[in-house]
C-alpha cells in the first residue's frame, strides 16, 4: 500500500465512512499493531478482568480518539470499538430517542446531561466501576453538569472552545470579532465560508453578531440571528460539522471551529489560524455517558475506564488537540501544549464565554429556526 | 365428506402463494404508512418527537418547506431528463450497433454498483473540489469555476449514480426491436433520422417510461447526493426530512411532509403513466 492509498483510507476513517475495523483490515495496521502490543508487553489491565463481550459501541464526534489507543483496548480486552461519529449533539440525541440505537458509550456535552437524564435516556454512573477516575483531579468549572441533582451521570472527557478557524493565506484582514467573521462572509470572502450544521453554535455565534447571549432564546433576537443566517447562506461554502476536508483543500477559507479541530488543521497546514471572537462564544466540556439501553454495559465501564486513564488521555489529547480537565492526565503533556494559545486561550478571550444553557437542545424556537434557515 | 373442486384448491394455492408478499406488503408499507399519516396529525413532544393530537397545522406549514420542494420538483425532472440523454445513445450502441463482447460492456455498465455508492459518491467529493476538476479547468485557462456545493455537483452525482438504472430499460425495448422494420423503412425511402423519429423512438417508448420513471420515483426521494455533493446548500425534501427527524426532532411535520412527497409522486407517476397509455394505445406498454 503506498502512502496515498494509506492517507485515503485514514481520511475516510476519520471521517467515519468506514469503521475501525475495516480501516486497520485495508491497511494492516490491525496486525501491525497486534504484534506491536505484545512485543511491548500489553497485558489486560486489571480492570478489564473478565469477559466485557466481544464489542462495545461509542457513539462520538469525528477525529475524536487515537485509533492506536483503542487498538490496545481492543488487544487487551477482545472488544472492538464500534465507532459512530455525529454531527451535532441533537442528531445523537434524535437517535438515542427513537430507542434500541444500541450505543454502549456516549460523549454527550455540558448543557445536554440534564435532559438526557431527565428523559431517562442515560443511566446512573457506578463510579465504583470507573476506578480510574479521580473527580478530586478535576477542576469543577468544566465537570459540574456531569451530576444532575447529586446523581452522577457523566464524567468529563475534555473540554474546548467554539471559535472560528482562517486560513490567513486568504484571509488576511485579520479579524477578531464575530461581526467580522460574518461581515466578512457577506462581501470579500462570499463563497468560501463554512458554518456548523448545528443549531447551538451556528445560531449563538449568529446572536454574538449583535451581542446578545450564545444561549439566548428570546423571541425577538432570535429573530435578528435568523435575518443574519438568511442573508449570509447564498453567501456560504457549505453547512457542515466536518469542515477540515475544505479547508485542507482551499474550497473554505473560514470556518466555525472547535479547539481541536483547530490545533490538527494548524497541524497541516502553518496558515490555520483559531480565532475566538471577543464578543464571546461557547465553552464547553464533552463527556462519557452510557445510554440507559446500553446493550454491553460492562464494556462501556471497561472503555470508559480505559480511556480516563491519565497516560491514555494524555495520548488521547495529543491526537485530538482538546485540553484535558484531568490534573493527572495534564501532567503528562508536553509543556509546549499546556501552554498553546488555541488550547489554553488568554484569560481576556475565555472571561466572556458562555457554557451552553441546558434545555437548548430540546428547545423548539431554536431547532425549527435552524431547520428554517436551512431548507430556506 | 365432499371434496373441494379444483377450483376452490387453485384459489387456496394461490393465496399462499401470495400470503409472504401480501405480509411483507402490509407489515413494511401499509403499516409504516398508517404511522407516518396518524404521526402527521399530532404535535411536537416538548423535548421533540410525537405527542398524540388532532391538528392540521403540520399540512399548513407545508409551505415552509417550499425550497425543498421547488428543489427535487425541479432536479429530480431535470435529473432524469440528462439520465435519459446520456442513456439512450448508450443503450442504443449496445443494443444495436455492438456485436462482439456485448455480455462484458453489459457487465462494465453494472459495474459501479459492485462499490458502494456512498463511496463512489465520496470520491466525487474529491473530484468536485477545488483541487479536482476546477484546478484542471485552470490550467487550460478556465478558472473561477467552482463545482461543489452546487446544483451542477448534485446533477452530475444524479446522472452518475442512476445512468444504469436508465440504460438497462432502455437497452431491452432496443434488443426486442426488430432489426427488419428498420430495413422496412429504408426500403420506403426513409432516411436514417425519420427512420429513428418514426419506428425506433417509438418502439422503444416502454423501455424509456420505464426509464424514467424508476429515476425520477428514487430521485424524489433522493438524500444522499444533495447531501454530499450538495453540501447542506441544495436542500431536496429527503434533506429535509432527515432534519426534521434527527435534527429539529419534529416527526409530526417530518410525517406531514413525508405524506405529502408521497401524494405528489402518486399525481406525478399516475400523470406519466396516463400519458405513456395514450401515446401507446396500439402498442403494448409495460410500466415497472
Amino acid at each position: 500500500m503506498n502512502k496515498r492509498e494509506f492517507l485515503y483510507h485514514l481520511r475516510r476513517y476519520q471521517q467515519g465512512s468506514i469503521s475501525r475495523r475495516q480501516f486497520l483490515g485495508a491497511t494492516g495496521l490491525g496486525v501491525a499493531s497486534a504484534v506491536l502490543a505484545t512485543e511491548l508487553g500489553l497485558r489486560p489491565r486489571r480492570a478489564f478482568a473478565g469477559d466485557i463481550g466481544d464489542r462495545v459501541s461509542l457513539c462520538t464526534w469525528p477525529s475524536y480518539h487515537d485509533p492506536a489507543n483503542l487498538e490496545v483496548f481492543t488487544q487487551a480486552t477482545g472488544a472492538t470499538v464500534e465507532m459512530t461519529v455525529f454531527g451535532s449533539n441533537e442528531e445523537m440525541m434524535a437517535k438515542l430517542q427513537a430507542g434500541a440505537a444500541g450505543y454502549d458509550v456516549l460523549v454527550p456535552t455540558n448543557y445536554t446531561i440534564r435532559d438526557y437524564a431527565s428523559q431517562n435516556l442515560i443511566q446512573p454512573l457506578d463510579l465504583a466501576q470507573i476506578p480510574n477516575h479521580d473527580p478530586s483531579a478535576h477542576d469543577t468549572r468544566f465537570t459540574g453538569e456531569g451530576a444532575v441533582d447529586g446523581t452522577v451521570y457523566a464524567v468529563p472527557k475534555d473540554w474546548g472552545t467554539t471559535g472560528y478557524v482562517i486560513n490567513s493565506s486568504e484571509v488576511t484582514e485579520g479579524p477578531t470579532t464575530w461581526k467580522e467573521f460574518w461581515d466578512l462572509t457577506q462581501t470579500t470572502h462570499s463563497g468560501r465560508v463554512m458554518v456548523h450544521d448545528y443549531q447551538l453554535t451556528t445560531i449563538g455565534n449568529a446572536l454574538k453578531y449583535y451581542g446578545y447571549s450564545f444561549n439566548s432564546i428570546d423571541a425577538a433576537e432570535l429573530a435578528k440571528a435568523e435575518e443574519l443566517l438568511l442573508a449570509v447562506k447564498p453567501h456560504l461554502f457549505g453547512i457542515n460539522s466536518d469542515y477540515k476536508p475544505s479547508m485542507l483543500s482551499g474550497d473554505a477559507i473560514m470556518s466555525i471551529c472547535w479547539t481541536g479541530d483547530a490545533v490538527q488543521l494548524r497541524r497541516e497546514n502553518a496558515a490555520m489560524q483559531y480565532v475566538l471572537g471577543r464578543e464571546g462564544g461557547e465553552i464547553w466540556t464533552d463527556f462519557y455517558a452510557i445510554p440507559a439501553d446500553a446493550p454491553n454495559v460492562k464494556g462501556a465501564y471497561a472503555l470508559i475506564d480505559y480511556l480516563v486513564t491519565p497516560d491514555i488521555n494524555a495520548k488521547e489529547v495529543l491526537f485530538h488537540g482538546y485540553p484535558s480537565t484531568d490534573a493527572r492526565t495534564n501532567a503528562l503533556l508536553p509543556k509546549e501544549l499546556l501552554e498553546d494559545p488555541i488550547l489554553y486561550p488568554a484569560a481576556e478571550v475565555l472571561a466572556p464565554l458562555e457554557f451552553g444553557a441546558t434545555g437548548l437542545i430540546t428547545n423548539e424556537a431554536r431547532a425549527e429556526l435552524f431547520a428554517r434557515f436551512k431548507s430556506a | 365428506m365432499k371434496r373441494a373442486g379444483p377450483g376452490r384448491r387453485r384459489a387456496i394455492v394461490t393465496a399462499l402463494l401470495l400470503a409472504p408478499s401480501t405480509l411483507w406488503f402490509v407489515a413494511l408499507l401499509v403499516m409504516p404508512l398508517v404511522v407516518v399519516l396518524v404521526f402527521s396529525l399530532g404535535e411536537r413532544a416538548p423535548a421533540g418527537g410525537y405527542q398524540a393530537g388532532f391538528t392540521f397545522a403540520n399540512y399548513l406549514n407545508l409551505p415552509a418547506r417550499l425550497t425543498a420542494f421547488t428543489n427535487t420538483l425541479t432536479l429530480a425532472p431535470v435529473g432524469t431528463l440528462l439520465c435519459l440523454v446520456f442513456a439512450y445513445p448508450l443503450a442504443y450502441f449496445l443494443a444495436v450497433k455492438v456485436k462482439r463482447a456485448k455480455l462484458m460492456l453489459l457487465v462494465l455498465v453494472i459495474l459501479p454498483f459492485w462499490t458502494s455508492f456512498l463511496l463512489r459518491t465520496y470520491a466525487w467529493i474529491i473530484l468536485l473540489s477545488g483541487k479536482g476538476i476546477p484546478s484542471w479547468l485552470a490550467v487550460v485557462g478556465i478558472e473561477g469555476v467552482r463545482l461543489i456545493n452546487t446544483p451542477t455537483a448534485v446533477l452530475i452525482g444524479i446522472v452518475y449514480g442512476y445512468l444504469p438504472l436508465m440504460v438497462f430499460p432502455i437497452y431491452v425495448s432496443l434488443e426486442r426491436l426488430d432489426k427488419r422494420l428498420l430495413e422496412a423503412a429504408a426500403d420506403l425511402y426513409a432516411d436514417p433520422i425519420a427512420t429513428f423519429r418514426r419506428v425506433t423512438l417509438p418502439l422503444s417508448l416502454p423501455g424509456v417510461v420505464t426509464g424514467c420513471l424508476l429515476v425520477f420515483i428514487l430521485l424524489m426521494g433522493e438524500y444522499l447526493i444533495p447531501q454530499l455533493l450538495g453540501g447542506g446548500k441544495v436542500f431536496f425534501i429527503g434533506n429535509a426530512l432527515v432534519d426534521l427527524f434527527l435534527q429539529s426532532r419534529n416527526w409530526p411535520f417530518g410525517s406531514a411532509v413525508a405524506i405529502a412527497l408521497v401524494v405528489i409522486m402518486i399525481v406525478a407517476v399516475g400523470l406519466a403513466t396516463r400519458w405513456a397509455k395514450h401515446q401507446g394505445a396500439t402498442r403494448e406498454v409495460s410500466l415497472l
